[in-house]
């Protein structure tokens, strides 16, 4: 391992710029002449722009231009596009409305932009954007997913009829409906996932500059992935051909999702710097993120689960609607379809599985990919059913699970994933042996003798990470491959220079990437440099999102370590007269094994960078690329529980214990790992207990700002108790899963199986609020009496 | 437009603002110091916070005119040339930052935190008073072990 290598828990090089207020964020750049932009947006959900007056906006100080969509048309820039080609059970293709920046005939949500003011400052900007006049013709607005679908409803787009952009399936029906209806014992619930805005605490920035001169543009965003943002930058919104754009993503706050994609914000941007002939720089507000930025989650759902006389599930039925929101957003698609259907097995063995999907376009912000991203969502629903069928059947959840648990692998389920390798029952008895599950009966007495009510909820999930492979996603609809590149430059001194498509906006990329190279070379962390962000300096990349750094990103660093150690070797054994399959590289030197002949690692660099004695037709450098294609998904899979005591006076719930019992395979360094689950597992009791995106009848936000959406504090949440098992994940070479998401995955469906389990009623949605709790235990109170 | 003077880690700083400029432009536009950020606009998140006169401040809800004169520390003002704070030493120890965001207001409040309560605080204190301060990425979990760990090394420092 060494102590910088795999497996250590090395302190953050990047933590020095953070700590000390030196970080370069977006909003921080200032470039020379820089200007301002500030967005005007419809105040109304859905309505006609009839027109648009400017007059009194362009005179006001610093006003360089109000720009509108009809000019974005005119100049040939193009919609935003959703990338994943879904099509309906009848072949039908997904209906995709029309998305534009700036929208000059239709808005379609409370929010959306219609035009933007240029100015010298952003308080000039904000200034003249409340003086620009916009003749809006208001509709009635849609709001409600299960209304949208209803004939006689608004309508949000032509190509939608009943507002329905598609009707998907995956499994067997008639196979499923069997089991369900022979068998001994259905559970059925109804279930909502609630409604959610990712809030990274940096909001959505660009600086956007064309250069004249160079007949080039630059755009500096707020991204999870620079080089798709150039790529749909250029491909689809014809702002610039590739080599003309160069895309940077410095420091970011933060992304959960929200920052893939490639908003109207930055595209405008850069349209508006070269019609303006400056640099434009757009920084949101807290309340424009909330109606900018792409929400997540908002699924209802049905579904029933059979059993037979031994409680064994035989079927499992599940019927969704998602609400995909005014537009399309780039992953919108595939997030309630393959990121989200494909893991309804859960855990279990089940032999046969039904879902339906049905999508539909409401009079609200679009909602894309959220931490997670479809596998809560899943897991929710898997989770909720057990823990209830384990209630109904009067047997414990965790017998109820092992009963099920799938235990041969691989292991093929009958919604596309087949999962690799997984040791469940080690989870479950790692997480039960942490929270004394066995002392919770006693724990539970003590409390009710102080008034007090305790539950304790248990949720056993799994995930499909790293996505993915090319050619698999590609056959089910994907625009993109997703793969990852790395490039290793060894300098002539010996330090190193990894460039990774990867992008780290809190991961710790910059540590954990450069362990891998002292793992394998045995050089101090120090004398690596992780480059990565910049398109100018990385050539491709896909970027950071899914769980897949590490899987996917870590495994290209490795192919070309690979090959900068092949050609490290076939230099030494030159230089060393010795056989290249006898020389070995540790702690900065190059040896040949059994013997003292050796080289320091710089002297084998320099070597290669002199070239006065490289082997017979060897280039000269020591510098290599790789691509990593994954061959399958990963699958991060563990058990979370949760024990809570609920206060019956007032519905407060305070989370007494928290423990997670993750498998993510092999682990880089243990004190990144557990900092990305403890962040996951805040953000899913946030779902669970606090957080929900609301909307009126009207299409008004009510949630807008952090005085109304309550995003979980310090106080909210205890210290959580983490703890990881491993079976070696056979599919990339460093045996990685993946844990990003895990946290916000396996805790919502633990926190409510344990709220529902104190209070007694299982009719409790998410978020359980003070007030939900005590409605919920007021009504079962009122029902029997 | 007004002169603003004021003192930012122990520099006297001047800039003409708009009377209506927080003090958070005035220290990020107009002084150059964009360690302090600005993460909501309701006043809820504690990115922007600084010492004004020793105290913990909320720069987003403070007009610059106010602090005219008084004495403000940030975040690029609180290690000692290349010598971290035992605060910010301890955020790195301990992993108590990912994105970084939210990192600087939250040391600042945590330094402060301490100065109030002394150097034995228990956890319940600390979460109670970070309460201010939102943080998306770390679950506070490491953000509180930071801040223990800081609060006992202060009291020797």
């Amino acid at each position: 391992m060494g102590a910088q290598g795999i497996g250590a828990r090395v302190a953050r090089k990047e933590d020095r710029r953070f700590i000390t207020g030196k970080g370069r964020y977006t909003d921080d750049i200032k470039m020379h002449g820089m200007t301002h932009a500030a967005f005007v947006r419809s105040p109304h959900a859905h309505a006609k722009v009839n027109g648009l007056n400017a007059d009194a906006a362009l005179a006001m100080p610093g006003v360089h231009a109000v720009l509108t969509g009809d000019q974005l048309v005119g100049d040939g820039v193009g919609n935003l596009i959703c990338g994943w080609m879904i099509h309906s059970k009848d072949g039908t293709p997904m209906k995709m409305g029309a998305y534009r920046a700036l929208e000059h005939e239709r808005v379609r949500h409370v929010g959306q932009a219609v035009a933007v003011v240029v100015a010298d400052t952003d308080e000039q900007a904000r200034d003249a954007a409340a003086a620009v006049e916009v003749d809006y013709e208001e509709l009635p607005a849609v709001i409600d997913p299960l209304e949208a679908r209803k004939p006689g409803a608004p309508q949000l787009h032509p190509e939608a009829e009943n507002n329905t952009i598609y009707e998907w399936e995956i499994g067997e029906q008639a196979a499923t409906e069997a089991a369900i209806s022979s068998a001994a014992h259905v559970t059925k619930l109804h279930l909502t996932n609630n409604r959610l805005v990712p809030n990274a605490m940096e909001p959505r920035s660009a600086v956007a500059n064309f250069d004249e001169a160079e007949d080039h543009y630059t755009l500096y965003t707020t991204s999870q992935n620079p080089h798709v943002a150039r790529l749909v930058l250029s491909a689809f919104y014809n702002i610039a051909p590739e080599h003309k754009l160069r895309v940077i993503a410095p420091d970011v706050g933060g992304g959960f999702g929200s920052k893939i994609y490639i908003y109207p914000e930055e595209m405008v941007c850069l349209w508006a710097s070269k019609r303006v002939g400056r640099p434009v720089k757009w920084t949101a507000d807290r309340s424009e993120a909330f109606v900018t930025d792409a929400h997540g989650r908002d699924h209802v759902t049905s579904a029933e689960m059979a059993f037979d006389a031994n409680n064994r599930i035989t079927g499992f039925k599940v019927n969704t609607l998602a609400n995909l929101g005014a537009y399309m957003s780039l992953f919108s698609s595939s997030v309630p379809t393959y990121l989200y259907a494909t893991l309804l097995s859960g855990q279990y063995n089940i032999p046969n599985i039904y879902c339906t999907v049905d999508t539909v376009y409401t009079n609200t912000v679009p909602v894309d990919a959220y931490r997670g991203a479809g596998r809560p969502e899943a897991t929710y629903v898997v989770e909720r059913m057990i823990e209830t069928a384990a209630r109904e059947l009067g047997i414990s959840p965790a017998e109820l699970r092992r009963i099920n648990f799938i235990r041969e692998f691989p292991h093929q389920t009958p919604v596309i994933m087949a999962y690799d390798a997984g040791d469940y029952d080690a989870s479950l008895s790692a997480a039960m042996a942490a929270i004394d599950y066995d002392g919770f009966p006693a724990r539970r007495s003590a409390a009710e003798a102080r008034g007090k009510l305790r539950g304790i909820g248990m949720a056993a999930y799994i995930e499909a990470c790293g996505i993915a492979p090319s050619a698999a996603v590609g056959s089910l609809g994907a625009g993109v491959g997703l793969w990852e590149s790395a490039e290793v430059r060894v300098n002539p001194v010996g330090t190193i220079e990894i460039l990774t498509g990867s992008h780290s906006h809190g991961q710790g990329h910059e540590t954990t990437f450069a362990q891998l190279v002292s793992e394998r070379f045995g050089l101090p962390i120090d004398n690596v440099q992780i480059v990565h962000g910049d398109t100018d300096k990385v050539q491709f990349g896909m970027g950071t999102y899914g769980s897949r750094s590490g899987a996917v990103g870590m495994s290209a660093i490795v192919k070309a370590l690979d090959k900068v150690e092949a050609k490290a070797k076939k230099i030494a054994a030159h230089l060393l007269e010795s056989a290249e399959s006898d020389i070995v590289i540790e702690n900065g030197e190059v040896k040949v094994a059994g013997t003292d002949k050796s080289l320091g690692w710089h002297e084998v660099c320099l070597s290669a960078y002199t070239a006065h004695n490289l082997p017979e037709g060897m280039e000269p450098g020591l510098k290599e690329g790789a691509f990593y294609d994954p061959t399958n998904f990963t699958f991060p899979a563990g058990t979370y529980i949760c024990e809570v005591e609920v206060d019956p006076e007032t519905g407060v719930t305070t989370i007494i214990d928290f423990v997670a019992a993750d498998d993510f395979g092999n682990i880089i360094n243990p004190m990144i790992v557990e900092g990305q689950v403890h962040g996951g597992i805040t953000q899913g009791i946030g779902q669970a207990m606090l957080e929900h995106a609301v909307y009126d009848e009207g299409g008004q936000l009510v949630s807008a700002s952090y005085m109304d959406y309550t995003m979980p504090r310090a106080d909210d949440v205890p210290s959580y108790k983490v703890s990881t098992t491993v079976t070696v994940c056979p599919g990339n070479p460093l045996g990685i899963k993946g844990c990003g998401e895990a946290g916000a995955i396996g805790s919502p469906p633990a926190v409510i199986n344990a709220i529902t389990d104190a209070i007694g009623n299982n009719d409790l949605s998410m978020p359980a609020t003070p007030q939900a709790v005590w409605a919920a235990l007021n009504s079962m109170k009122a029902a029997a009496e | 437009m007004t002169k603003v003077t004021m003192t930012v880690n122990g520099k006297e700083v001047s800039a003409d603002v708009e009377d209506r400029t927080l003090l958070t432009d005035y220290l990020r536009e107009h002084i150059g110091l964009t360690g302090t950020h600005v993460g909501c606009d309701t006043s809820q998140c504690g990115a922007c916070v600084v010492h004004v006169d020793g105290k913990a401040v909320k720069s987003c809800t403070m007009l610059a005119a106010q602090a005219a004169g008084k004495s403000v520390t940030t975040i690029e003002g609180l290690a000692n040339g290349h010598d971290l704070h035992p605060m910010q030493q301890a955020f790195n120890d301990n992993h108590a930052l990912q994105c970084g965001f939210c990192t600087p207001g939250m040391i600042m409040t945590a330094v402060d935190m301490v100065n109030r309560l002394g150097n034995d605080l228990d956890e319940d204190t600390i979460r109670h008073e970070l309460e201010g301060n939102i943080c998306r990425c770390t679950g506070y979990h490491n953000i509180v072990k930071a801040i223990k760990d800081a609060a006992g090394k202060m009291a020797s420092a």
